[in-house]
């Protein structure tokens, strides 16, 4: 290489060593490579040597250009690389801060509990069917075998509009109103809200219940129990005990209460169960011939079970909530707890 | 009810232990709702004998008695009851003993003389809650016996909740009977010999109407002394049954009422007039109970009644004219059987609630009347003494309750139960029951007995197999049913989505009552009739709700209260309406927010909630059912009348309301804030379109904007309204994207920035033939709305 390629190369790498933006890099690039580069210069002047020279010549000039091209090259990419550096730098920001915008709500615990409890009914096939609130005495009362005087009445403490108009006191007129319309089978759930003129501790005027009732022509106490147990499992979410035990109801007979293994205590004894071990959680029954008598349903071609829940009562001990009044004083710091 | 175990276990007596019985009883239905003990935890107090008495040498009211204890010598203790005599028998609490209370007896001294132990009254032994003076043990009460022993204290007392069917255990020979079905024992009925008549004298009994009154029994008992004492051991199996003592007469028709199951009333025979008639009050006519109460009479009140004035209200409760006292001398036994239909409901008319109208309302054994009445007047005599009269007694056979047969079909058990039971296991059941039965060759006849009003057809005695069984002995299947396929309503959209929007939105879900306070919602809904509750819980719950505000704005404030400044609710469900006399219970959507549009964060500026904050909410859900809803400027009564929208589904029906709180409303309902609200009938609000696909254009689309100038008054909807009217074929969507007001704008003007999206799906849009649109939808907005194009 002659002496004067090797000083220019050596400035060109002495500047690009200095260089530190990639408008001043590029300054270098055209200073020695471009249209009028000192290189480019060189490669002109081969025209005037001769061949044999110019082929050797050329080729180290050619040497010398690649060398520089190279350390170009490698000088932008640090310099590129350095630069998103410096940006991602600059860019970055505190993740550990929450996101903005709207927060989302929540449901009402009951209308959890109801939405778990249609959805087990539902995988089986019952349909959900809702009925008036204000409720004749006929479809509350007469209809599910609980005439007038009936001592069963002094068990519902009924809110009344007039001698035959009521708040129902149950969501059982609803099994009335779905089988005067409909024929058998019938596998129907009936949720929804339900009064007693009542409050206390244990008591709110207004609560929640779940009917559920199935008419086919061969149903019997055996598939009531099958339905209910398997019905407490998948809610609870557990292999619990139940027991069933006789009661009594007008409109059903035979009739039984439902009891499960206290959750608190697992059937130990705690005050919750009063020491029982057992909890209360739904009334049930085989369908009284005289209630499908007042729908015109033949009671020996068919025959049917229901069953009722309490749903604040199946949330209270689901959710472990130990006063009923806190579901219908709506505080957020209770509502919020369900989200 | 209430009953000693220790006098159920005289009946009959099962080697299982209590918990165990307790079980049973309520596997069998009739459950046990408590276990108590008959008496509070004591120990070493015996019966002793005051032998002798002197004066306390300083102290007026204490005596120094000498109480026999039975050791070999009298104890000396100091004893200030009023009621201390020699020869009395008392408990007494030895040195050592501990009373209720871990009260420790020790020898003591009071006022110098010395004192061995304690003298008892019933309440210092936790047996009564207040007592005058020292318990009064029977004179043959045996001395230095444990008074636990003798009072059989260490039993249990056991609180059964009977259901409405089984009258017949609200007794204890129905309790024990029930017992020894469960143990498949042997019991045996109260024995007692009759008293023998002894006097003539009787009262003539009518009975007006015998289907109210199917038997009546009556005697008089004459030379009583009614001041006579009521023996310890009844007085403390009523006590047991939480009833207190109140002289021999009135204990032992109550003893018999426990006993038996029988109520039966004592008169006074010499406050009777005449004789005695069972018929039906005359309008007007009135009564002065027992209890005080003064009833006026109606025509469906059945009444014993004497020549002269009503005496009882039948089967209910006594007159306190003829009431017994400790002076009465003689009295007329009645023991009756009433219909159920004749007594049912007629307490509870007058507010009254007896012992005896629980029963008769129930069912009473019809057979039961003569036994009853032989074993009161036998009680009596050996208490109180005296002389018996003949029994008159009035019985219509043909309308006491008839015992039918009852068919049993063995398939019908099978079906019912889903269990086939041996037919001699059945038959056992219904014998142990008391039942009689007629065997034939599919199918069984049986009668059930008198004390069982709650058997009457089939289903009656399949549940009665399934109880004795065991309800947990029967199987259990699992589910096999017919099942269809269920149908997929595409054209209503599911509440529960519109729920779970609500709350992606940040809603929290209330529930509150459908009853609220009438003048909150005369407030805010005032052109509404209520619908009002006969009986309510209180005037803050005395009326339905005709709209679901009153309950999310009472739930709002109720959190506002407690230092929360950003609220946002909503509740689904039922509104009470009425017009043209016809209530209407239609299922609402309801929301509410105040405060902070957003909770408090880092990252937005704070912004308090507005109009178009909740709109937008509400356009969510029409978003979700894909129709066009429509909100127009309209006065509403509870909202800001700037700030108020009707929402009408695009055929014009009032879908709902969407607005602001009125401000007279914040402050008086005690808001500190504008508080948003909007309630939609669901109904309407759930419809949904189904889509219905449209080719897509192949040819770009051309957005042009337009700024219009507009009087104020003109609304953004009457702009977009006209340009959509306009049919223009190839305008596919318009909208505001800005409204300006202020420089370049005159005053009592805006100018409504509008971007519109023109395509064709046949060719490219040119742009005269967009301009040609634009000049012809100018011409248009300038004819309907004055509207001008902004320089």
């Amino acid at each position: 290489m002659s002496a004067i390629l090797e000083e220019i190369l050596a400035q060109a790498l002495k500047e690009l060593a200095t260089v530190s933006d990639l408008n001043q890099l590029d300054k270098v690039r055209v200073h020695y490579l471009g249209k009028k580069g000192l290189f480019t210069l060189q490669l002109k002047e081969l025209g005037n040597l001769d061949p044999e020279q110019r082929r050797s010549v050329g080729q180290i000039i050619n040497l010398a250009k690649e060398q520089l091209q190279q350390q170009l090259e490698a000088c932008k990419e640090r310099m590129e690389e350095s630069a998103l550096a410096a940006r991602l730098a600059s860019e970055s920001i505190d993740v550990t801060l929450p996101g903005r915008g709207q927060s989302v709500a929540g449901l009402h615990p009951v209308t959890t509990t109801l939405r778990r409890i249609s959805k087990i009914f539902a995988s089986v096939g019952f349909t959900v069917v809702e009925g008036p609130e204000i409720e004749d005495d006929y479809h509350n009362f007469e209809a599910l075998n609980i005439p007038a005087h009936h001592p069963a009445r002094a068990m519902h403490d009924t809110f009344y509009f007039d001698a035959h108009t009521v708040l129902r006191t149950h969501t059982s007129p609803v099994q009335i109103r779905t089988m005067e319309s409909e024929q058998p089978p019938l596998k129907v759930i009936a949720p929804g809200r339900v009064y007693r003129c009542d409050s206390d501790i244990t008591h709110t005027p207004m609560f929640h219940q779940v009917e559920g009732f199935l008419v086919d022509t061969d149903v019997s106490f055996a598939d009531l129990k099958g339905v209910i147990y398997e019905f407490l499992r998948a809610f609870f979410e557990k292999d619990i005990q139940v027991r069933f035990r006789p009661s009594y109801f007008p409109f059903t007979e035979p009739s039984a209460e439902v009891d499960i293994e206290c959750v608190m205590c697992s059937g130990k004894g705690c005050r919750v169960c009063s020491q029982t071990g057992w909890l209360e959680v739904m009334g049930c029954g085989m369908i009284h011939p005289a209630v499908f008598k007042s729908v015109n349903i033949d009671s020996e071609k068919y025959s049917g079970f229901a069953f009722g829940m309490g749903v604040e009562r199946l949330a209270m001990l689901r959710y472990g909530i130990n006063d009923l009044r806190l579901f219908f004083e709506n505080d957020l710091k209770f509502l919020e707890q369900f989200n | 009810m209430q009953i000693s175990l220790a006098w159920l276990r005289s009946y009959v007596d099962p080697s299982i232990n209590t918990d165990e019985l307790v079980e049973q009883l309520t596997m069998a239905g009739l459950e046990i709702g408590s276990v108590e003990p008959a008496a509070a935890q004591f120990n070493g107090v015996v019966i002793g004998e005051v032998i002798a008495m002197q004066q306390h040498p300083d102290a007026d009211r204490l005596r120094v008695c000498q109480v026999n204890v039975g050791t070999d010598e009298a104890l000396q203790i100091v004893c200030g009851a009023s009621n201390v005599r020699i020869g009395l028998k008392i408990p007494a609490a030895l040195c050592g003993a501990v009373l209720p209370g871990d009260f420790k007896i020790k020898k003591s001294k009071l006022r110098g003389v010395e004192s061995f132990g304690m003298l008892c009254s019933e309440k210092e032994l936790g047996l009564a809650a207040d007592a005058h003076g020292l318990m009064e043990l029977a004179d043959d009460a045996p001395v230095g016996v444990d008074i636990r022993d003798y009072l059989s204290l260490n039993d249990v007392i056991l609180e059964v909740d009977l259901t409405p069917n089984r009258a017949d255990c609200l007794c204890a020979e129905g309790l024990a009977r029930e017992i020894a079905v469960l143990n498949k024992m042997n019991w045996s009925a109260t024995a007692f010999n009759n008293s023998p008549v002894t006097h003539q004298d009787s009262l003539t009994v009518s009975v007006a109407d015998t289907t109210a009154c199917p038997r009546y029994l009556g005697r008089l008992i004459t030379g009583i002394n009614a001041s006579a004492i009521t023996p310890l051991w009844m007085q403390e199996r009523l006590r047991r049954s939480g009833i207190r003592s109140l002289g021999p007469l009135i204990d032992v028709t109550n003893y018999v009422l426990i006993e038996l199951g029988q109520p039966l009333h004592v008169f006074d025979a010499d406050k009777l007039a005449g004789n005695i008639s069972v018929r039906w009050a005359k309008a007007e006519e009135s009564l002065s109970l027992l209890n005080n109460q003064v009833l006026t009479l109606n025509t469906e009140s059945l009444v014993i009644a004497d020549d002269a004035k009503v005496l009882a209200l039948a089967g209910i409760m006594g007159g306190s004219e003829t009431a017994v006292s400790e002076q009465t001398d003689s009295v007329f036994l009645e023991c009756a059987f009433f219909a159920p239909l004749a007594i049912a409901g007629k307490a509870r008319n007058f507010g009254l609630h007896t012992d005896s109208s629980h029963r008769f309302e129930r069912g009473v054994d019809a057979t039961l009347q003569t036994r009853a009445i032989e074993r009161a007047t036998q009680l009596i005599i050996e208490i109180a003494g005296g002389r018996v009269g003949p029994i008159s007694e009035v019985t219509t056979k043909t309308t006491l309750p008839a015992r039918i047969p009852i068919l049993l079909r063995k398939q019908r058990i099978l079906k019912t139960l889903g269990i086939s039971l041996p037919d001699d296991q059945v038959i056992d059941i219904f014998q142990r029951l008391g039942m009689a039965i007629q065997t034939q060759s599919d199918h069984w006849l049986i009668t059930p007995p008198g004390f069982r009003f709650d058997i009457a057809i089939e289903a009656d005695l399949i549940e009665e197999i399934a109880r004795i069984y065991g309800y947990n002995n029967l199987p259990s299947s699992s589910l096999l049913m017919r099942s269809e396929l269920c149908t997929a309503t595409e054209a209503i959209l599911d509440i529960d989505r519109v729920k779970d929007l609500m709350v992606d939105r940040g809603y929290q879900e209330a529930i509150t009552y459908s009853f609220v306070d009438e003048d909150i919602q005369q407030a805010i809904a005032p052109e509404m009739e209520v619908i009002r509750l006969k009986n309510p819980i209180s005037s803050e719950l005395a009326v339905m709700r005709t709209t679901l505000w009153c309950g999310l704005l009472k739930a709002a404030l109720y959190n506002t209260n407690r230092q929360q400044n950003r609220v946002r609710l909503f509740e689904t469900g039922l509104r009470f309406i009425k017009t043209d006399d016809t209530t209407h219970q239609q299922k609402m959507l309801s929301g509410l927010a105040l405060g902070d549009v957003y909770s408090e964060q880092w990252g937005e500026q704070s912004r308090k909630v507005d109009f178009f904050d909740i709109k937008a909410d509400v356009q969510a859900i029409f978003a979700l059912t894909g129709c066009v809803a429509q909100f127009i400027p309209c006065p509403q009564p509870a909202l800001h009348l700037g700030q108020s929208a009707k929402i009408l589904s695009h055929d014009g029906e009032t879908i709902g309301w969407l607005g602001m709180l009125h401000p007279v409303l914040e402050k008086k309902l005690g808001f500190d804030c504008p508080v948003f609200l909007f309630e939609m009938d669901q109904s309407l609000v759930l419809n949904k379109r189904i889509p219905v696909f449209k080719s897509l254009s192949k040819y770009p689309s051309v957005r042009r904007d337009l700024a219009l100038i507009v009087k104020e008054n003109i609304a953004a909807n009457d702009i977009i309204n006209c340009v959509i009217n306009s049919a223009e074929a190839t305008l596919q969507d318009a909208k505001v994207f800005d409204i300006y007001r202020g420089k370049g704008v005159e005053e009592g003007s805006k100018s409504v920035a509008l971007c519109l999206t023109f395509q064709n799906t046949t060719q490219t849009l040119t742009d005269s033939e967009i301009d040609a649109i634009i000049s012809k939808l100018l011409t248009l907005l300038a004819e309907k709305l004055n509207a001008k194009l902004r320089d």
